[in-house]
């Protein structure tokens, strides 16, 4: 039996138009939209379709922990369709400001009060903060090795086996359980549940930890300091020369002669 | 003795080798380490690691870094998190920098966070600007967040080294031989790596077979997305990269649905291209995507949705079906190419 945990946090969804995307520069942190609910991270679904496919191979047991202040449970819930044993909440105000090196500490530490594991697996990012420092951090602070961005994973008695992604190609490497990897987006998107474990997973109570329950006796101080969030300046494109499709042919030539004429090609 | 935040001095770059060569990241560092040593007066310096890496060290010194110190050692020579990060924390504990500055590549993204925490310091990764604030003797690190709709500014006050990554093509590369003569200060570090426990073990590494110009350093990009839709339409795309010497790059989208192989992926996830001239077909413009290739100079779009926002960065483009578009638009270069051959 491998014992996963899956790491997977909520993220406004990174897809909301430009328009609608607003922050509050005061209080420093973006503001959804109404009326868009939150999304599981698209890379922490890919971590958590790595632990299925491990599972499709194996007698399989895999744990959801997600961190936060408000999470939404129904969303949360929804990872429970598919055959997750059970989801751990880490909800506590205290978590609304945290950094990298915070969150990786308290993760680690719920990772600890869950016990024996052999995998932990996070996405390779966050799809808000995009930063790809967790994971390792937890690594850290389990004293387990870390593996980044596989692309494909492969546990047998002997340990796991990577793939994973190298410059101008990959690279494959072994390592003994327990261990922390991180999950590239090229080893498939979550598959679709059954429906009838969507509505039965909805009517599950799922455990909240705050940091008590943690058992937190000194918490992390953040390492990095967000001193200013802004909305950048788009550039504009000066004389756009946009042709419409009409004539498709004679504006393909038209476009080939003016980046002749622009020196481009 | 506990060291106190004012014993910690100098910028350090972290250098990077790929394929044998000096990676083009390492100038886009240096650029980026130079304008903040200036900032600062701060002492700049590089580090290479690896084995049989030595011979890069002029090369580096020609970027105008005055100081370079190798680790060449043995067990360097194929990549693993566990044995570099042992590696460059005794690195960091014999140079004592204030400040750490990695590329965010596949090397600096699993090497740069796991030292930070190893060494219970601060980390800010993909950074497009770095600036000095002189009042408050801080180095502010600036990156996208939410997929690029906001910039974050991160300062690491009480925790040294601060350590950052840069995220690739966002700073102009020094010119290599920018400095003629190699005229600065090598130094060799001795690096303990016999007490470590190496856990992960390297069974090998496998190349992608590319054949022509590499998409992050090709100065003509030609990208195919979802509205290609398939990997027949990817050949077209093909066809007029190689009529203008460049390289194919793709959307996720394009990636996702396995048309093309995730190495050509540009966006967030992807590489990160700046080429002279990058056009976009079947491409709607994803904020994914163009961070991955928005500093490009010139983009050219080719889509049949006039609201696509590939338009709003495009300086040229045509709105319309790419297959009645892309046949005569690849013929037309390829007469206009070769008309100039014969000049």
């Amino acid at each position: 039996m491998i014992k996963i945990i899956v790491c997977m946090k909520q993220v406004m969804d990174p897809d909301i138009p430009i328009s609608l995307f607003k922050i509050n520069p005061e209080t420093k942190k973006a503001l959804p939209p109404e009326g868009t609910p939150p999304l599981m991270s698209s890379f922490d679904e890919n971590a958590l379709e790595a632990a299925l496919k491990i599972k499709d191979g194996q007698d399989t047991q895999i744990f959801v922990l997600s961190m936060g202040t408000k999470i939404a449970k129904p969303v949360i819930k929804k990872t429970l369709a598919f055959g997750v044993e059970d989801v751990i909440l880490l909800e506590d105000e205290s978590f609304e400001n945290l950094d990298g090196y915070s969150t990786a500490y308290v993760l680690a530490n719920a990772i600890k009060k869950i016990g024996d594991y052999d995998l932990v697996l996070c996405g390779r990012q966050a799809a808000d903060t995009d930063a790809g420092q967790v994971g390792v951090g937890i690594a850290e602070f389990l004293s387990v090795p870390s593996i980044t961005l596989a692309n494909k994973i492969e546990v047998s008695d002997r340990g796991v086996r990577v793939e994973r992604e190298a410059e101008d190609g990959y690279q494959i490497v072994d390592v003994p359980m327990p261990a922390v990897i991180t999950v590239n987006n090229k080893i498939g998107v979550l598959r679709y549940p059954v429906l009838k474990a969507v509505i039965a997973a909805q009517k599950r109570k799922i455990p909240a930890w705050s940091v008590e329950d943690i058992g937190l006796d000194e918490f992390a101080v953040n390492r990095t300091a967000l001193s200013e969030l802004s909305i950048p300046e788009r550039k504009t494109v000066n004389n756009q020369v946009i042709l419409n499709g009409d004539m498709p042919e004679e504006n393909a030539s038209k476009l080939a002669l003016m980046l002749r004429e622009a020196n481009l090609i | 003795m506990e060291m106190q935040i004012y014993d910690y001095k100098g910028i350090l770059i972290f250098a990077e080798t790929s394929n044998g060569k000096l990676a083009g990241i390492t100038a886009e560092l240096a650029t980026a380490g130079k304008k903040l040593s200036q900032q600062s007066g701060e002492d700049l310096s590089a580090v290479l690691m690896g084995s049989g890496v030595s011979s890069h060290v002029d090369e580096i010194l020609t970027l105008g870094i005055g100081k370079v110190y190798v680790v060449d050692e043995p067990s360097l020579s194929k990549y693993s998190n566990d044995c570099y990060v042992a590696a460059a924390a005794d690195v960091c504990k014999q140079v004592c920098p204030s400040f750490v500055l990695f590329g965010r590549t596949i090397f600096g993204s699993d090497l740069a966070p796991r030292l930070a925490f190893h060494l219970k310091t601060g980390f800010v990764p993909d950074c497009i600007s770095l600036d000095y604030d002189p009042d408050a003797h801080l180095f502010k690190m600036t990156r996208p967040v939410y997929g690029g709709k906001a910039n974050a500014t991160y300062t690491i006050e009480n925790y040294r080294p601060q350590i950052a990554s840069i995220r690739p093509k966002s700073h102009e590369p020094v010119q290599l031989g920018a400095v003629s003569e190699s005229k600065g200060e090598v130094i060799k570090l001795n690096v303990s790596l016999e007490t470590i426990e190496r856990k992960i073990q390297v069974i090998d590494e496998i190349k992608d077979d590319i054949s022509g110009v590499k998409l992050e350093d090709a100065g003509v990009v030609v990208s195919g997305g979802r509205g290609i839709g398939g990997p027949e339409g990817f050949e077209k795309i093909r066809e007029l990269a190689d009529i203008l010497g460049g390289a194919v790059g793709a959307s996720r989208a394009a990636v996702d649905e396995g048309w093309v192989n995730n190495n050509l992926q540009v966006g967030q996830t992807g590489k990160t291209v700046s080429p002279n001239l990058y056009i976009a077909i079947g491409i709607s413009g994803a904020m994914q995507h163009l961070g991955g290739c928005s500093t490009s100079k010139n983009i050219v779009a080719i889509n049949k949705d006039p609201e696509a926002s590939i338009f709003k960065v495009a300086k040229w483009g045509i709105v319309g079906d790419w297959r009645k578009i892309l046949p005569t638009f690849t013929e037309q270069c390829k007469t206009l190419q070769s008309s100039s051959t014969a000049q």
